[in-house]
């Protein structure tokens, strides 16, 4: 082993200091001591962002994008290719997965209040790293050139002739031409494998803010000495690998058995721009968006609230006027946050149906629920909410737990 | 830690639910007016394999029925070696197609009879040919067919068993179409491809409609999925080794946090 004491260890560590900084960061960095396993998701994040890249790679070695070959040069690596259909499959649900984790990782700082002061920035990273992956996975669904990617992209493309006067241009511009075609699926796998890497250099960042500000914990109060921190290595090394272990079961038990589960059979029809297909459905994870988008009758203002509740989160610090973080002790917020959460799946749902019957006034009740949620019920009980007491420390709070056993 | 083991597992069941919900909504809406029943597959379950004499069969009826109009132009002839044909078996198939080849030496394309790494040579130049053929309509290509079709191998048995011979009173047959249950919208411009011995199997099974219909639907199945033997079998390794691995990760976790408290 290279030691920063001695030899060619020191001789790196006095020009580039990444021993300290590796020790800093992995090793020492000071961790709450009582984070519960919804604190796993943030490192299962960043082990999924690599597998998708290195999936991705690998997958680029062999994968043509024409046209004309896209279809039958993915079929060719699921087929003669060793392993090729482990490494699409991989890929395919690694898409799925990356989703689930950080949706679960998102609600996760929702509820412990983590977007919270000092964390404004933190959190403002984290909604780019889930705009990106959204631009990115948009993308990486048009790369199969089956039916869904190609209705799919039009379908989601053509929202931005909503936009006045240029929308038509921007529309035209945004596909190379006049059509979806050759001109489009270049340019989006050109992005498509350029993203991914923007991505990490958002994580990087985002981790940097975080091991600035520390992070967040069940109690949602401030770590106050040495008696409320455990080192992050061994404690959440290993809590993270065990993560890691159950995340992976459940990932490749998709993988190996239900690999086409969250796909459309549609996709396995080549692209073909004279048969629409009866339902246009955007992947599982656009749906509750989705849904956003056909819930206003107007289509321009329709693209502008599906793109404003993403947004909106980043004025969320601002929104919430709570001085306490934790749900835990904000027994009205508690509620509100599950009502959140079931109007997201209901959203979700109707973005998997058709917008007809009694979809519509679903949609546009959850639509908005959704914003108010945000701009009245967040503000009126920054007001009016009566907090519970919070304890002294964590350390105390810890050893008391012990007694009475941890409450949600 | 009990509870925060319990949220734990609820996070991993809200996430699949998640799944479930829009996963099968959308199925059961497309297949909502649709009729077809679930079968018995051999390659259904996580130990799934094909069976290699339905196979065999269906490999028979797809190029004694199916292949005069719907071309397999993912597979390769080589590919029928992999579920037990003998590369003499492999070669002979192969060799009862011509394809077009070439240019030769002198500049000039001919044919030659398929070649093992050939894909199956398709019954129609172009789409235009198979539609003049079939009355408009376009016999599509049943490479993937089990995988692009809600439903699946369900669904496909259901379409090659669900004609009948008249359209139920009331029903106004467009021109060329035959009545079928199990397709969207009952009419379909593929005649009945699939009669009591519509062909006579070499190893003396009893050629009724729906053996066919199940021989030729594995066929397809595998067709669509060649992988699927592998992917299972390969599968159950990897998650015993991942459960055994969590397991002691668990462990070593207890054991490392128990200095803690
Ligand atoms: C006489 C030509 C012909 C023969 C023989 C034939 N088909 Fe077809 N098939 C067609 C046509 C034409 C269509 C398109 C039907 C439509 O779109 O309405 C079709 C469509 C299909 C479909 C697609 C149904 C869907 O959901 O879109 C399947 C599956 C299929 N055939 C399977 C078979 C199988 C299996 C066989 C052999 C047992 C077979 N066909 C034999 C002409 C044929
Ligand atoms: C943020 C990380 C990534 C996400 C979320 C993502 C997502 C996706 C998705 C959803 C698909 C469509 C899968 C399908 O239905 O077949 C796809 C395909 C593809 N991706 Fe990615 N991807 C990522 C990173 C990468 C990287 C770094 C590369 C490297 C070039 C890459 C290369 C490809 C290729 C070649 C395909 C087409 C093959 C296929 O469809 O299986 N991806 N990606």
């Amino acid at each position: 082993m290279l030691s920063p004491e001695k030899g060619i260890g020191k001789w790196i560590e006095d020009r580039l200091p990444v021993f300290s900084i590796a020790r800093h960061s992995l090793i020492d960095y000071p961790t709450p001591r009582n984070l519960n396993y919804w604190w796993n998701f943030g490192s299962l994040a960043g082990i999924t962002l690599v597998i998708m890249i290195v999936t991705g790679i690998v997958l680029a070695m062999q994968y043509t994008p024409h046209v004309d070959m896209a279809f039958n040069s993915v079929e060719r690596i699921m087929r003669d290719v060793n392993y090729g259909w482990l490494l699409r499959y991989l890929h395919m649900n690694g898409g799925t997965m990356f989703f689930i984790v950080v949706y679960i990782h998102i609600f996760r700082g929702l509820y412990y209040g983590s977007y919270k002061a000092p964390r404004e920035i933190l959190w403002w990273l984290g909604i780019v790293i889930l705009l990106l992956m959204m631009a990115t996975a948009f993308m990486g669904y048009v790369l199969p050139w089956g039916q869904m990617s190609f209705w799919g992209t039009t379908v989601i493309t053509n929202m931005f002739s909503a936009v006045p006067l240029v929308g038509e241009d921007i529309v035209t511009w945004l596909w190379g031409g006049f059509t979806v075609g050759n001109a489009t699926l270049n340019r989006f796998f050109s992005l498509h494998y350029l993203l991914p890497f923007v991505i990490v250099g958002v994580v990087l960042m985002h981790i940097w803010a975080l091991h600035t500000v520390k992070s967040n914990n069940p109690l949602g109060i401030d770590m106050k000495g040495p008696q409320d921190s455990i080192p992050f290595h061994p404690y959440y090394t290993v809590k993270d690998n065990f993560g890691l272990g159950v995340f992976f079961f459940v990932y490749l038990t998709i993988v190996f058995f239900f690999p086409n589960f969250f796909g459309e059979p549609d996709n396995y029809i080549p692209a073909n721009p004279m048969a629409t297909p009866p339902h246009i459905v955007p992947e599982w994870y656009f749906l509750p968006f989705y849904a956003i988008l056909r819930a206003v009758p107007d289509k321009l203002g329709g693209v502008i609230a599906m793109f404003a509740s993403i947004l909106i989160l980043f004025v969320l610090p601002w929104l919430d006027r709570a001085r306490v973080r934790s749900a835990r002790f904000r027994p009205i917020y508690k509620q509100f946050f599950w009502l959140f959460l079931v109007d997201c799946f209901v959203l979700g749902w109707v973005g998997a149906n058709p917008p007809e019957g009694m979809f519509v006034t679903i949609g546009q009740v959850a639509t908005i629920y959704y914003f108010a949620h945000f701009l009245i019920l967040l503000p009126l009980l920054g007001m009016f909410e009566k907090t519970r007491p919070l304890p002294e420390s964590i350390a105390a709070s810890v050893t008391s737990a012990a007694v009475t056993s941890s409450k949600g | 830690m009990k509870m925060h083991r319990f949220l734990f597992v609820a996070a991993f069941a809200a996430a699949m639910a998640a799944g479930l919900l829009f996963g099968n909504f959308g199925s059961a809406k497309a297949s909502g007016d649709l009729a077809f029943e679930h079968q018995e597959w051999t390659f259904n379950g996580i130990f799934g394999r094909f069976d290699r004499a339905a196979l065999r069969r269906g490999h028979q009826v797809y190029q004694e029925v199916c292949s005069s109009c719907h071309g397999l132009s993912l597979v390769a002839y080589r590919n029928l070696m992999d579920i037990d044909f003998s590369e003499e078996e492999a070669k002979e198939i192969a060799a009862e197609n011509e394809v077009e080849d070439g240019p030769n030496n002198e500049g000039e394309m001919f044919t030659r009879p398929a070649k093992l790494s050939d894909r199956f040579v398709a019954p129609f130049p172009n789409e235009q040919a198979a539609r003049y053929s079939n009355n408009g309509a376009y016999p599509p290509d049943l490479s993937l067919m089990v995988k692009a079709r809600k439903g699946g191998a369900d669904y496909l048995y259901g379409v090659l068993t669900g004609y009948e011979d008249e359209a139920p009173e009331g029903v106004e047959m467009m021109d060329g179409m035959y009545f079928n249950h199990s397709f969207p919208g009952h009419q379909i411009a593929m005649p009945q491809p699939i009669y009591e011995d519509s062909v006579e199997y070499e190893d003396g099974t009893p050629a009724t409609v729906a053996q066919m219909s199940k021989d030729v639907t594995t066929f397809l199945a595998w067709t669509a999925e060649p992988e699927l033997e592998e992917r299972k079998s390969l599968g159950i390794k990897v998650l015993i080794f991942v459960l055994l691995l969590t397991a002691l990760l668990y462990a070593v976790k207890r054991r490392i946090w128990s200095k803690l408290h």
